[in-house]
C-alpha cells in the first residue's frame, strides 16, 4: 500500500461523519432556522460523502486489492470479538459510490419536492441518518456490524414511510404501512442472527475474511449445516429484498414521501439483501441446493410480481412491484452464481428506477401544485393522460427510464439485462424461461404506463392543470437519465469494466461472452410488449369514463394480478388476525386463569383453618392431650431415624 | 466498617435525616434530603467502581466479621463481576425514581421518601451479602417498604395487589429459607464461598435445593407460570415503584440464579437448564402475545417484562460465558430502558389521568420532543442495534445457539427464542402507533404540553446508557469477565459430565 493510497483509506471515517454532522446540525438547530437551510445542509452532507467516496474508488484503483479499516472494538464478551472494522474493496466501495451518489441527488431533488412541509427538517434528519445507517451496511467488515447498518435502514424506512404519520386510510394508513415494514424485516432478520449464531460456533468469528478462509475447510460441499445457515441468510435477504414471499410490505411502502421511495424502497436499501449474498459468496457456493433455492426464488418473484404491475392503476405501484421483479432479477442472477451480473444490474436499476420514481414524484408534485391535492386521485394513472405537454421535461426523462427499464437496447437495463438472461440460458432452463416472461411483462407495463399518464387526452381537472416542476427537481431528473442511458457502459460485453473490477472481490470467474440469441430475443420480445400496449392504449387513447381495455382482455386474471394474487390477504387470514385472535384470548385467560387459581387457593386454606380452629377449643384436658401426643410423635421421630 | 458497609447504609441517614423534620410543613425539604442521599449513594458506588479490580475473580471489598457465631451466621458483604453492575443499576436507578417521584407524590411525602430510602438498603444489601443468612434477611427486607409504597400510593385496587405482591414472594421464599437452613446446619456455615468450596457436603440433596432456591428466584424475575403477580403490582403501583419494580427488584431474581444456583448445584444447573429454558422461552413468546392485546400502557410494558426477562433467564441457563453475561448486561438494559418506559409513561399519566391506549393518538404533534425521546426507549427496548437492547439480546442468543447445557439441538430453542425479537417489534411499535402516530383527533390531548426540563434530564440519564451500552458494551463486559469466566469453569465441568 503506498503512502498515497494510505493518506485516502484516512478519510474514510468522513463517509459516515458527514451526514452524521449534518443530522446533528439539523436535530440541534432545526427550530431555530428558516426551512430550506436543513435540506442545503443534509445535501452537502451527501455531497461531501460522495467525495470521500470517490476519493476510496481512486484509493483502489491504484491497488485493488482492498483494505480493512479498524476503528475500535464494539462487542467482546468470551471468546467473541467484533471490532469496529469496515471492509473498502471494490465490491463495498461500488456500493458506496451508488449509494451516495443517487443519494446526493435524491437529496436535492428532495429540496423542491418537500418545500413547505412543515416536517422538513425532520425528513431530512431521517434521510441523512438513512445514509449513515446504508454505508455502514455495505462497508462493515463483519456480520454484527453489517447487522447494525440493516437495522438501521429498516427503522429509516420505518420512519419515512409513517412520515406523514397522521395521513394515509383512517388517518393510520401511513403509520399502518411503516410497521408492517418493520415487522415483516424482522422475520427476515430472525435468519441472519440465526446464521450469525450458527456460524460463530462453528468458525469462532464473525469477520468476513476469517468466515470464508475458514468455511471452506470446515464446511464440505452441501453439508446439512452450511446449506442451514445461507438458507438462513436467504431468508434475511428475502425480508430485506422483498422476495416471495416476504415482498408485501413494499407496495405499502409506497406511503412514504416519492424521494423516499426512489432512494429507499428502489435504489439503495431493498439491494441490501443482493448485497448480502454477493458478500457471503464463499458459503453459498458451498451449498448449492441454496443456490439453486435462491435463484428459483428470485426468478418466481420476478415473474410474479411483474404480472401485478401490469394490472396496477396507482402509478407509484406500478413502480413498486416493477422494483420487486427486477429485484428478482438480481437475486436469481445471484443465485446462480453470475454475481457481476447481479450487481450490473443493481446499478443500473438504480440508475432508471430512481430515475422513474423521481419523475414520478414530478408528476405528482405538478398535479398536487395545479391546486387539487386529494391525494388518491394524485396517484391514480385513470385521472392523468397528456402529460406530455404540460410536463416536458418530465416526459422525457421518464420514456428514458422506462425504455431502460424494458431493456430496449442500447439503454442501461438491455445490457444488465442482457447478462442475466444469458447467465440463466447456461444454468437453468426453468430460470431462463420465467426471467424472459417476467421481461416480457416489464416492458408491456411499462408502454402502458406511459400511454395512461403521458399520452392522450387529460382525463380529469388535475391532469388539465398540471405543470412542469422546479430546476432543483428536473436537473437531478436529467443526470439520472444521462445515467440510464450511458449506464450500460460499464460493463459492455467483449470489455468487462464492471467484470475485472468486481473480480478483485468476488473472484476472477469465467466471464460471460455476449449471446447474440438470447440478446435478440429479449429485444424482439420487449418490443413486442411495446407494441401491444401500443395496441391496447396508443391506438384509441382511454377516456375520461373509459375502464382499462385490460380488464376486459384478461378477465378473471386481471382481477388476479390487480389483487396482487391475493397475498396479502393470505397474510391477513392466515397469521394477522388468529395472532390477534390468540393474543385477545390470551390475555383474557391470563388473569381469568390466575384469578381462579388463587381464589380456590384462598378458599382451600379457608376450609383447612375453620377445621383447624375446631382443636382451639381452650380447654385444660385438650392441650394436654396434644402436648403429650406431640411429645410421643418426637419421640418416635428420633427413635427410628 | 468498609465501603460497602457504608454505601449499604448510607440511605438509613437520609431516612434519619427525613424523620427529623418537622411534621408535613416541609415536604420540599425532604424531596432535597432524599434526593442528596441517592445521589451521595449513587457516587459511592462510582468509588466503589473505582476501587473494583476487574481482572480479579473472587469477592473484592469485603467486609467479613461474626454476627451469631453459635449458628456460623455472619455479617459479610463483598463484591465481584456478578454483583458490581446490579449495585450501580440499583443506586442509579434509586435516584432517578425519587426524582421522578417529585411532582408526583403530594401526601405522606416524609413516609413516602423514608420508604424509598429504606429499598434502597435492601436491594443494596441483597446485591451485596455473601452469607446467606444476611442474604435472605436483606431479600424478606425489601418486601416491607415495596409493600407500603404500593398499598399507600398506589392506584385503586393498592391494596389487592399489595397483598398479592407480598404473599407471591413470601410463599416462594419460605422454600429458600428451607433450603438455606438445610445447608446452613450440614456445613456449620452460612457463609457463600464457604459453603461453594464445601458443595460436596450437601450434593446429593442438590436436586431439591436447587428447586428450593429457584421457586423464591423464579417468582421475583417472574417466570412463566409464576408472574400473575407482576401485571397487578405494576398497573397498581406509583410510577418510581414500577421503575424500581421493573429496574431492580425483578433483577434480584435472575441475581440470585447466577449467584447461587450456579455455583452452589452446578449438576443441578445443568440437569434443569433444559427445564428452565423452555419455561424462559415460553415466557419470552406468551409474555409479548399477552403484551399485544393489552389497553392499558402500563400492563403492556409490564407483560412486555416477562418476554424480556425469559431473555435474560434463558441466556443464564446457557451457562456459558456468551450467555451469562449477556444474561447479566440484558438485565442491567432491562432495568434502564423499562424503567425509562414507566417514567414514559407516568409523565403521560400526570397530565391526562388515563394510561389507556384508545385514549390517545397523534401525542407527537402535541409533545415532539417526549415522542422522539420516547421513541428512542422503545427502540432500545425492542433491541435495535446500536442500542442497549440489542447488545444485551444478542450475546444471549449467540449464547444460548452454542448451548451445551441445551444439548445437541440448541439452535432449536434459540430458533424459538428469536421470534421474541419480531414480537417485540410487533407489540411495541403497534403501542407506539396507537399512541404517538395518528390523527390528534381527541380534543385532552390537544392540551397536552410537552416535557419540561426536570423530565428532560431524567430522561437524557436512562439514554445515556442507552447509548452508551449500545455503542461500547465491551467496557461493561469487562467488568463482568473474570467472575463469569470462573464460574463458567465450575458449571462447565458439571456440564460435560452430564449423561
Amino acid at each position: 500500500m503506498d503512502a498515497l493510497q494510505k493518506l485516502m483509506f484516512n478519510f474514510f471515517p468522513l463517509l459516515f461523519l458527514f451526514p452524521l454532522a449534518g443530522l446533528l446540525l439539523n436535530v440541534a438547530n432545526g427550530r431555530f432556522w428558516h426551512k430550506p437551510i436543513a435540506g442545503i445542509i443534509a445535501s452537502s452532507a451527501a455531497g461531501l460523502s460522495f467525495v470521500v467516496a470517490i476519493l476510496q474508488w481512486v484509493a483502489l484503483l491504484r491497488q485493488p486489492d482492498g483494505t480493512v479499516i479498524i476503528l475500535g472494538t464494539w462487542l467482546q464478551v468470551g471468546t467473541l470479538n467484533v471490532p469496529f472494522a469496515f471492509q473498502v474493496d471494490t465490491l463495498s466501495v461500488t456500493m458506496m459510490l451508488v449509494v451516495t451518489g443517487i443519494g446526493t441527488l435524491i437529496h436535492l431533488y428532495a429540496i423542491g419536492y418537500m418545500y413547505g412541509d412543515p416536517g422538513v427538517t425532520r425528513f431530512f434528519v431521517y434521510l441523512n441518518l438513512f445514509l449513515v445507517a446504508m454505508l455502514l451496511l455495505v462497508s462493515a467488515a463483519n456480520y454484527p456490524l453489517l447487522f447494525v447498518g440493516w437495522e438501521g435502514v429498516g427503522l429509516c424506512s420505518y420512519l419515512l414511510i409513517g412520515f406523514w404519520f397522521d395521513r394515509g386510510e383512517g388517518g393510520t394508513g401511513n403509520a399502518n404501512a411503516g410497521r408492517k415494514a418493520f415487522v415483516v424485516n424482522r422475520v427476515g432478520d430472525l435468519g441472519l442472527i440465526l446464521a450469525m449464531g450458527l456460524l460463530f460456533w462453528q468458525l469462532g468469528t464473525l469477520t468476513f475474511d476469517d468466515v470464508f478462509a475458514q468455511a471452506t475447510a470446515v464446511f464440505p460441499v452441501g453439508s446439512p449445516l452450511i446449506v442451514a445457515i445461507t438458507l438462513l441468510l436467504l431468508l434475511g435477504a428475502a425480508g430485506k429484498s422483498a422476495q416471495i414471499p416476504l415482498f408485501i410490505w413494499l407496495p405499502d411502502a409506497m406511503a412514504g414521501p416519492t424521494p423516499v421511495s426512489a432512494l429507499i424502497h428502489a435504489a439503495t436499501m431493498v439491494t441490501a439483501g443482493i448485497y448480502l449474498i454477493a458478500r457471503s459468496h464463499v458459503l453459498f457456493a458451498l451449498a448449492p441446493v441454496s443456490q439453486t433455492a435462491v435463484s428459483l426464488i428470485g426468478a418466481s418473484t420476478a415473474l410474479l410480481a411483474a404480472t401485478i404491475a401490469t394490472a396496477q392503476f396507482d402509478i407509484k405501484r406500478v413502480l413498486a412491484y416493477s422494483t420487486i421483479s427486477q429485484l428478482g432479477f438480481m437475486v436469481a442472477a445471484i443465485g446462480m452464481g453470475a454475481y457481476v451480473a447481479g450487481i450490473f444490474h443493481l446499478i443500473t436499476h438504480a440508475f432508471f428506477k430512481a430515475l422513474l420514481f423521481l419523475a414520478a414524484g414530478s408528476v405528482i408534485h405538478g398535479l398536487e401544485h395545479g391546486g387539487h391535492s386529494d391525494p388518491v386521485t394524485l396517484q391514480d394513472m385513470g385521472q392523468m393522460g397528456g402529460l406530455r405537454q404540460r410536463m416536458p421535461i418530465t416526459f422525457a426523462v421518464y420514456l428514458v427510464g422506462a425504455l431502460a427499464l424494458a431493456g430496449i437496447p442500447p439503454l442501461a437495463g438491455f445490457f444488465s439485462k442482457d447478462e442475466i438472461l444469458a447467465a440463466a440460458w447456461q444454468a437453468n432452463r426453468a430460470v431462463y424461461i420465467m426471467l424472459t416472461l417476467a421481461a416480457f411483462a416489464t416492458a408491456f407495463y411499462m408502454g402502458r404506463q406511459v400511454w395512461l399518464v403521458f399520452m392522450g387526452e387529460a382525463r380529469s381537472e388535475t391532469a388539465v392543470s398540471a405543470h412542469e416542476s422546479p430546476p432543483i427537481m428536473t436537473i437531478p431528473l436529467l443526470i439520472l437519465a444521462a445515467l440510464a442511458i450511458v449506464g450500460g457502459g460499464l460493463n459492455l460485453p467483449g470489455v468487462h469494466t464492471l467484470g475485472h473490477w468486481l473480480g478483485h472481490t468476488l473472484g476472477h470467474g469465467e466471464l460471460l461472452s455476449f449471446n447474440a440469441t438470447v440478446a435478440l430475443t429479449a429485444t424482439l420480445l420487449a418490443l413486442l410488449a411495446v407494441g401491444l400496449a401500443y395496441w391496447l392504449y396508443g391506438r384509441h387513447p382511454l377516456g375520461a369514463a373509459a375502464t382499462d381495455p385490460l380488464t376486459q382482455r384478461l378477465g378473471p386474471l386481471f382481477v388476479l394480478f390487480n389483487q396482487g394474487w391475493w397475498v396479502n390477504e393470505m397474510v391477513e387470514w392466515g397469521i394477522k388476525r388468529p395472532f390477534c385472535h390468540l393474543s385477545t384470548v390470551l390475555a383474557h385467560s391470563d388473569e381469568a386463569i390466575f384469578a381462579w387459581a388463587e381464589r380456590q387457593l384462598v378458599h382451600t386454606v379457608q376450609r383447612g383453618t375453620a377445621v383447624l380452629r375446631r382443636t382451639q377449643t381452650g380447654q385444660l384436658n385438650w392441650n394436654v392431650a396434644g402436648i403429650i401426643v406431640g411429645l410421643l410423635l418426637i419421640w418416635l421421630l428420633l427413635r427410628f431415624s | 466498617m468498609g465501603l460497602l458497609t457504608i454505601v449499604t447504609f448510607l440511605p438509613l441517614l437520609g431516612i434519619i435525616w427525613i424523620l427529623l423534620q418537622d411534621k408535613e410543613k416541609d415536604d420540599e425539604r425532604v424531596k432535597r434530603i432524599a434526593l442528596g442521599t441517592s445521589i451521595v449513594t449513587f457516587i459511592a458506588t462510582i468509588v466503589v467502581l473505582a476501587l473494583y479490580d476487574k481482572s480479579e475473580a473472587g469477592l473484592q471489598l469485603v467486609d467479613r466479621v461474626s454476627w451469631i457465631p453459635a449458628w456460623g451466621i455472619e455479617y459479610h458483604m463483598g463484591v465481584d463481576g456478578l454483583s458490581i453492575l446490579h449495585i450501580l443499576l440499583t443506586s442509579f436507578i434509586s435516584m432517578l425514581a425519587i426524582a421522578s417521584s417529585f411532582p408526583i407524590i403530594k401526601q405522606q411525602v416524609k413516609q413516602y421518601y423514608s420508604f424509598l430510602l429504606a429499598l434502597e438498603i435492601g436491594m443494596m444489601g441483597v446485591f451485596l451479602a455473601q452469607d446467606l443468612f444476611l442474604f435472605y434477611v436483606f431479600w424478606e427486607f425489601t418486601l416491607v417498604p415495596m409493600y407500603f409504597l404500593i398499598g399507600i400510593w398506589g392506584g385503586k385496587d393498592r391494596v389487592y395487589a399489595s397483598i398479592k405482591f407480598f404473599l407471591y414472594t413470601m410463599a416462594g421464599s419460605l422454600l429458600m429459607l428451607l433450603a438455606i437452613l438445610y445447608m446452613g446446619i450440614t456445613n456449620g456455615t452460612f457463609s457463600l464461598p464457604d459453603l461453594i468450596a464445601g458443595r460436596a457436603a450437601f450434593a446429593s440433596a442438590q436436586n431439591l435445593l436447587f428447586v428450593g432456591f429457584a421457586v423464591a428466584f423464579a417468582i421475583k424475575v417472574p417466570v412463566f407460570p409464576f408472574h400473575s403477580w407482576l401485571p397487578d403490582a405494576h398497573t397498581q403501583a406509583p410510577t418510581a415503584g414500577s421503575i424500581i419494580l421493573a429496574g431492580v427488584l425483578l433483577k434480584m431474581g435472575t441475581y440470585g440464579f447466577v449467584r447461587f444456583n450456579l455455583p452452589l448445584f452446578p449438576e443441578a444447573s445443568a440437569h434443569y437448564a433444559p427445564t428452565i429454558a423452555v419455561l424462559a422461552i415460553i415466557g419470552i413468546i406468551y409474555g409479548a402475545i399477552v403484551s399485544f392485546a393489552q389497553r392499558d400502557v402500563k400492563k403492556l410494558v409490564a407483560y412486555s417484562s416477562i418476554s424480556h426477562l425469559g431473555f435474560v433467564m434463558l441466556g443464564i441457563f446457557s451457562l456459558n460465558a456468551q450467555g451469562i453475561q449477556g444474561g447479566i448486561l440484558q438485565g442491567i438494559n432491562h432495568g434502564i430502558s423499562t424503567g425509562a418506559l414507566f417514567f414514559i409513561v407516568g409523565i403521560i399519566y400526570e397530565q391526562r389521568h388515563t394510561r389507556e391506549i384508545s385514549e390517545f393518538g397523534g401525542v407527537w404533534m402535541a409533545m415532539p420532543v417526549y415522542s422522539v425521546l420516547s421513541l428512542i426507549v422503545v427502540l432500545s427496548s425492542m433491541g435495535l442495534p446500536g442500542l442497549n437492547g440489542f447488545v444485551g439480546e444478542f450475546t444471549i442468543l449467540l449464547g444460548s445457539i452454542g448451548a451445551a447445557s441445551l444439548g445437541p439441538n440448541a439452535w432449536i430453542y434459540t430458533a424459538f427464542a428469536t421470534t421474541g425479537v419480531i414480537l417485540a417489534a410487533v407489540y411495541l411499535l403497534w403501542m407506539f402507533q396507537r399512541v404517538f402516530m395518528g390523527p390528534l383527533d381527541n380534543p385532552e390531548n390537544k392540551k397536552l404540553r410537552d416535557i419540561n426540563k426536570g423530565e428532560l434530564a431524567i430522561m437524557l440519564a436512562f439514554l445515556l446508557f442507552v447509548f452508551w451500552i449500545g455503542i461500547a458494551p465491551s467496557g461493561y463486559f469487562a467488568l463482568m469477565d473474570a467472575s463469569v469466566a470462573e464460574l463458567v469453569k465450575t458449571v462447565g465441568s458439571a456440564v460435560a459430565s452430564l449423561p
